[in-house]
């Protein structure tokens, strides 16, 4: 049997290039998608009502409907719905809607990280931290949530490997991550099995660097506080 | 200084707090006993509106604590609470346990603050423990800058949830010790124990509580020697 070096040798730029937007596209996802995160885990755990609607609306939604038919809501269903309100044809660019697709659904998974972190603090420190004269978002900033974002850093390690896996997914929308950079040459080679080993084992090399990473982190932030 | 007037608390169905009454004056040493479930934390709890009174009027200062529109945050940086299970951050060390609440509260420059937790710290003698995180401090040791926290904000009534309760046996003696300290000082406090012997001793005024009511209130001595009521009876015979 014959396994074509060369094809994944002749390709190496453009698989790499491939690797370089997967992970910023990841990156930024998971980025925006903790601020997002963030805020509807604190309208999760809040007294107001609506707001703990909004919150579980947007959680289950995007929990609930699969990534690939959110990427095309972003990048088909809300340009047209845009076109008509405004009247003329509008769309942009398959990075924008990758962007904003990937953000909102790593937005509904960190925010219920969040909101497991916040919930596991015990009573006592919010307790504690109103006794002594702070308000409810003094305690939440200086004493919940530095120590329930303690707690959700290993979760925001799987979410982060879960993204760069399923980022693979916006190669639909003609984007050329790692996924659809293996589509391309695979295409253009005949030779699948060379080109997406390559891909797998690039993306895996990608996986296991970040889990290196998030236990690493985990060990050094460990070590000052580990108490209860 | 407290008055409470016709306090009740439901959790439900359930009437935890069923009419109590009573006042605090200024530099008194009040101690609240009762058999668990009587309603005694609930009622602490209740003075600094850490459990919203279903009815009645508290007032501390001559606020009207029960009134929504009061600024109830003010109020707690005067009534400050020391919990049965210390409740440190643990992620601050116990001058950041200390210092924090003045510093973002009252904005007192952090320096300062220190410097004033510090004075804290050494009052309850633990400044060899300062910049210790709690973990590494014994419950005896995490209890007392639990008390050196809520001092910081320099309240006029201290609240003191069964401050004992969940202390290894050789530590309860250090932990009384500071308060016995802070009611000779003159601090108006109200403290919830099962330590009859530090209730006689350091108590101006006993609360005997049982099923939501104040059953019985007098001196420690009279309370202890003679009790009135045959639930006090019965409650004192059983543990004395």
């Amino acid at each position: 049997m014959d396994f074509r070096w060369d094809v994944i040798l002749n390709n190496l730029p453009l698989l790499f290039r491939g690797v370089s937007l997967t992970f910023q596209l990841t990156v930024i996802a998971v980025g925006i998608g903790t601020i997002i995160g963030l805020v509807f885990a604190l309208m999760r755990v809040s007294h107001f009502r609506p707001l703990v609607w909004l919150a579980k609306g947007y959680i289950d939604f995007l929990r609930g409907t699969p990534l690939l038919v959110q990427i095309s809501l972003v990048h088909y269903a809300a340009p047209q719905f845009v076109s008509q309100l405004l009247g003329r044809q509008t769309n942009w660019p398959a990075l924008i809607s990758a962007i904003i697709a990937l953000s909102l659904n790593s937005g509904a998974y960190i925010a219920e990280i969040f909101r497991g972190g916040i919930q596991s603090i015990e009573r006592g420190q919010m307790e504690a931290a109103r006794s002594l004269g702070m308000t409810y978002g003094q305690a939440m900033r200086y004493i919940i949530l530095p120590q329930a974002f303690r707690r959700s850093i290993p979760p925001l390690g799987n979410e982060f490997i879960a993204m760069l896996k399923d980022s693979s997914l916006v190669s639909v929308i003609a984007l050329h991550e790692l996924m659809m950079a293996g589509r391309v040459i695979a295409g253009r080679t005949f030779r699948p099995l060379e080109v997406y080993m390559a891909v797998a084992i690039l993306y895996l090399l990608m996986t296991m660097t970040i889990s290196q990473f998030v236990s690493y982190m985990e060990r050094r932030l460990g070590k000052s506080d580990q108490s209860d | 200084m407290i008055r409470v007037t016709n306090l009740k608390k439901n959790f439900g169905r359930l009437e935890v707090l069923r009419g109590i009454s009573c006042q605090v004056e200024e530099q008194e040493v009040v101690v609240v006993i009762g058999p668990s479930g009587s309603g005694k934390s609930t009622f602490l709890r209740c003075l600094n509106q850490l459990e919203a009174a279903t009815e009645g009027q508290i007032y501390i200062n001559g606020v009207n604590i029960t009134d929504p529109r009061t600024n109830i945050n003010k109020v707690r940086e005067e009534v400050g609470m020391v919990f049965q299970r210390f409740n440190l951050f643990p992620h601050k060390t116990a001058l950041q346990n200390v210092a924090l609440a003045p510093i973002k509260v009252k904005k007192i420059p952090p320096p300062q603050a220190e410097e004033m937790a510090m004075k804290l710290l050494t009052r309850v003698g633990l400044e060899d423990k300062a910049h210790q995180y709690p973990d590494k401090l014994s419950g005896g040791q995490q209890q007392r800058v639990a008390i050196a926290r809520a001092l910081a904000m320099h309240p006029k009534i201290m609240l003191f949830d069964e401050p004992t309760s969940s202390l290894d046996p050789e530590m309860v003696g250090e932990v009384l010790e500071v308060i016995r300290d802070l009611a000779r000082e003159g601090m108006t406090m109200v403290v919830v124990t099962h330590e009859m012997g530090f209730a006689r001793e350091v108590g101006d005024r006993v609360l005997f509580m049982d099923e939501g009511l104040i059953v019985e209130e007098g001196p420690p001595q009279e309370l202890f020697s003679s009790p009135k009521n045959k639930r006090t009876q019965a409650f004192l015979s059983k543990i004395l």
